[in-house]
């Protein structure tokens, strides 16, 4: 504890970087799953293909995707910009099923309801799909959000700054207190991540709360 | 860069000899089957028993999530730091070894945890219902009837967990037990990209294979029934369940078309 109280600088900064390094690939992620989604939705038989495509990347090892990284996008390996393209990579690869899935979820009535309204389809999808589509949407950037915090501490291996510089502090100098903090700081940031998209979805879905439904 | 990658990946003097590409590949699988092994006999017992009884589910779903969020390097470095001096007079790389796989086996754990007994408890009611209807024991309905029809889940843990158990292995290399994970750090010390992003595809290549063989294994050993292989009746006998079973004529072997061998046909009266 007075190891972790001596730290706090060092814990904050690197912290802080974590979160720069697994959040950002999470927006990116998203923002890169929500077209390929509604593609794989719009036509069917892109479905299969698309969510096993991409699924498939989810299977290369991170500490493996960091190194190979380099080959394509020719940045020098301690480069964090590898990371952030692995992670976005890897936020895509879980969000494109979902994404899917989750205008799926949406009930034809609805739809047809808004047609009947006189939404364009374009306006359809931002105003009823989408926003009925955001509770299956957060659950698979939960998963996306905490295990993007606990890859991206596998970037210690080829020396990329974030919290678990802290687990090779630790070992080398054959001394608990650093590797615990940082496992600890670890779970902190991946709860912090979770507890946002929490608050996030529960603004975004209003009428679950209305209805008395889970978000 | 590529080039020179792809002339170690090449090299027949890394294809040949101990600490090649094949015998680095055979101890990484080596490592991954001791580790899924140990946890299967442990997760799999576990995730049935959440998913029949229903107890402990809430222990189940968030030993689950919580486990993503424990940084495996972190709980690696931990685990060797503190069994090394246990380990360090036994023979040969045990004391690096011992802890890497126990490691690797505590990761493994949630998610084929979590997909036998989501997979139990997801069996549909009716069927369950209909096979203590027909006598069968809280025994005879898991085997005959909640883990044929909670096999893609059980493979989809499995398959999980696999994954991140080739991934992770790739870090034993880090506190010094051997696998693929040592072209990635013999590299780095020398400065040998090449060596670095070889070894890094060969792991890549290793966990698409493993992962697609294993999504073979299971297209056949899931009951036809459910992945609707054979005939499109079955297919809908996943829907409609009881109703289904019946149209899928004949001998098909649905996992509801169970018959009953024991004469005593007790209703189990475990609510279940």
């Amino acid at each position: 504890m007075t190891w972790f109280i001596d730290h706090l600088g060092e814990v904050w900064d690197l912290g802080r970087q974590h979160a720069v390094l697994a959040g950002l690939p999470l927006l990116l992620g998203l923002l890169i799953a929500l077209p390929l989604g509604w593609l794989a939705r719009r036509f069917r038989w892109l479905y299969a293909p698309f969510t096993a495509g991409f699924g498939l990347l989810y299977t290369i090892p991170s500490l493996a995707l960091f190194v190979i990284l380099p080959l394509v996008t020719g940045r020098g390996i301690l480069d964090p910009f590898n990371v952030i393209v692995a992670m976005t990579l890897y936020t895509v690869a879980l969000l494109v099923r979902t994404v899917a899935d989750g205008l799926g979820s949406v009930p034809g009535a609805v739809t047809n309801a808004a047609t009947a309204m006189g939404y364009t389809p374009g306006k359809r999808f931002f105003a009823v799909e989408l926003p009925l589509a955001v509770p299956v949407i957060s659950a698979g950037l939960r998963v996306a959000a905490v295990s993007n915090v606990s890859i991206v501490s596998v970037g210690t291996v080829i020396g990329v700054q974030q919290l678990g510089l802290f687990f090779s502090d630790g070992f080398n100098r054959q001394f608990y207190d650093p590797i615990v903090v940082g496992i600890v700081a670890c779970i902190v940031l991946a709860l912090l991540f979770d507890a946002v998209i929490l608050v996030v979805t529960r603004l975004l879905t209003p009428w679950l709360r209305a209805t008395g439904a889970r978000a | 860069m590529i080039a020179s990658t792809w002339q170690w990946l090449t090299d027949p003097v890394n294809w040949s000899g101990p600490g090649s590409i094949p015998n680095q590949i055979l101890t990484h699988l080596w490592y991954s089957a001791i580790a899924l092994f140990v946890a299967s006999l442990i997760a799999i017992p576990a995730g049935l028993a959440i998913g029949h009884t229903g107890r402990g589910r809430f222990f189940g779903v968030n030993l689950a999530a919580a486990a993503r969020a424990i940084p495996s390097l972190g709980l690696l470095f931990l685990m060797v730091l503190w069994l090394f001096p246990k380990f360090s007079g036994s023979s040969g790389s045990a004391a690096f070894v011992v802890p890497s796989l126990i490691v690797l086996a505590v990761l493994a754990i949630p998610p084929i945890l979590a997909g036998a007994y989501a997979g139990v408890e997801g069996v549909d009611p009716a069927a369950r219902d209909a096979a203590k209807g027909m006598g069968m024991t809280g025994m005879q309905v898991l085997r005959r009837v909640e883990i044929p029809n909670a096999m893609p889940l059980i493979f989809s843990g499995f398959r999980s967990a696999t994954l991140q158990v080739i991934a992770t292995a790739t870090l034993a290399a880090v506190v010094g037990a051997d696998g693929l994970g040592r072209f990635l750090i013999d590299g780095q010390k020398i400065r040998d990209y090449p060596q670095m992003a070889g070894g890094s595809l060969v792991v890549a290549i290793l966990a698409l294979v493993v992962d697609l063989l294993l999504g073979t294994i299971q297209r056949y050993a899931v009951s036809p029934g459910l992945t609707g292989r054979r005939t499109s009746a079955s297919r809908r006998g996943r829907s409609d369940g009881v109703s289904g079973s019946a149209e899928s004529a004949g001998r098909s072997n649905t996992p509801l078309d169970v018959e009953i061998s024991d004469p005593r046909r007790t209703v189990d009266s475990q609510p279940s």
